[in-house]
């Protein structure tokens, strides 16, 4: 099927053999790792999310467990459920594993202090004892995308405010820095076994550029992201993950209130959202999709916009390094 | 001041395109449609029509219609500027 013409959505289009899939990423996994990357095993970052802990049991299901490190990489913001839910997958599948407080590292760099001056910024109340998320804001209504700065009191008590530019893009910078620093240590111990970096988007977070550039977007090889991520809940279930990682709800575990990825930067939840992915992918008319998500006409064509929006938005996510002229000697 | 559409043409050749000429934004050419703006683009141009033209733009207004090419701003621009009490800081 090609995007040129029109498929039916029925229910069963997100459906795909599991057994046969793992094993065909099995085979691409040791291909790729032995063959193109020429590297002895694999890091993956364990963060407790289905994406991760799917790679994870597909890393040692492909290479066996002594060719994966695992790696978990909490600071103070994490939930503690992120850091059990690694050690779980961890230990089902036998990976040498090691927990990394990056906290510190944070502290050292910044990271708070600019994301809460640039908080404090918008609403001056903001300090110690405060929790705060991000949330999207216009594209799922037709309008145009913007951001909101929602906080939550030491009494409860949760204030939201559209956030300028200048404070939206300190905050992003700011906490891009727990991807980047995560990353930095997957690499180091990468360097150290001589092992490859795994990098576990799903198919809606690649396309819709729903990573950090050179943080979690920085990988050697991403063995899951040709998959919705209703497909890797079913290869979650295959693979016999813990049931609490197979039924959890995707989040950003980024910022100190509870963020689905819905709100910060998906305009629906995960499972229709991939839906109209495959939709638009599929060249289904706005229409058909807004039947079978139950919403009407014109928000079904909204999504759409905002798919193609967003892929324009984060082209710049995907870029290699710009040469002004090629290097003809060296191969892209 | 200058009209609203030249005003905001200079502004976007200045901080978006980096060079350009008045040919690559005409008065209808849609931002989104031709990757002029994304929308870190389109957050800093409402920051930049609400501080230019003393105007408060609502989240309700953060639309296409009004904010998608020149004519649409100059249209939108000059609607909430001569609405008393609508907006105006």
């Amino acid at each position: 099927m090609n995007a040129s013409s029109a498929a039916q959505l029925t229910p069963d289009v997100l459906q795909l053999d599991a057994a046969a899939e793992v094993e065909r990423i099995c085979l691409g996994l040791r291909q790729i790792v032995g063959q193109t990357l020429h590297r002895r095993g694999v890091v993956v970052a364990l963060s407790g999310g289905v994406d991760s802990s799917v790679c994870g049991a597909l890393a040692a299901r492909a290479l066996g467990s002594s060719k994966v490190f695992g790696l978990m990489l909490p600071e103070k913001d994490s939930s503690p459920t992120s850091l059990m839910r690694g050690k779980l997958v961890a230990e089902q599948f036998r990976i040498p594993y090691l927990v990394e407080d990056i906290q510190p590292a944070l502290a050292a760099v910044g990271c708070y202090r600019w994301r809460d001056d640039a908080m404090r910024a918008v609403l001056p109340g903001y300090g110690e004892g405060w929790k705060s998320k991000i949330a999207i804001s216009g594209g799922a209504q037709g309008r145009i995308n913007h951001f909101k700065l929602v906080a939550q009191s030491p009494e409860g008590e949760i204030v939201e405010a559209r956030l300028p530019l200048r404070e939206y893009l300190q905050i992003v910078a700011a906490t891009n820095y727990k991807q980047r620093i995560r990353k930095t240590i997957e690499y180091f111990h990468a360097d150290r076994l001589h092992f490859a970096v795994i990098g576990t988007p799903n198919r809606l977070e690649y396309d819709q550029g729903f990573f950090v550039k050179n943080g979690d977007g920085s990988a050697d090889l991403k063995p899951i992201a040709h998959l919705y991520k209703t497909q890797v809940y079913a290869l979650a279930r295959y693979l016999g993950l813990p049931q609490e990682i197979c039924s959890a709800p995707p989040t950003t575990d980024t910022y100190s209130m509870h963020q689905g990825q819905d709100e910060f930067y998906f305009v629906l939840p995960y499972d229709k959202m991939d839906l109209a992915l495959w939709a638009h992918n599929h060249a289904v008319p706005a229409p058909e999709l807004a039947v079978r998500l139950g919403i009407d006409e014109s928000h079904a064509k909204f999504i759409y916009t905002d798919i193609e929006a967003k892929r324009r938005t984060t082209r710049y996510q995907h870029a290699k390094p710009v040469l002004v002229s090629p290097v003809s000697e060296i191969a892209t | 001041m200058k009209d609203i559409k030249n005003q905001v043409r200079t502004y976007l050749l200045e901080n978006f395109l980096l060079g350009g000429t008045a040919d690559d934004i005409k008065d209808e050419t849609s931002f989104m449609g031709n990757h002029i703006l994304d929308s870190t683009g389109f957050i800093e141009l409402i920051s930049h029509l609400e501080e230019q033209f003393g105007i408060r733009i609502e989240d309700d207004e953060m639309v296409p219609e009004n904010l998608d090419s020149l004519a649409n701003i100059e249209r939108f621009v000059s609607g909430k500027r001569a609405a008393p009490n609508q907006g105006a800081v």
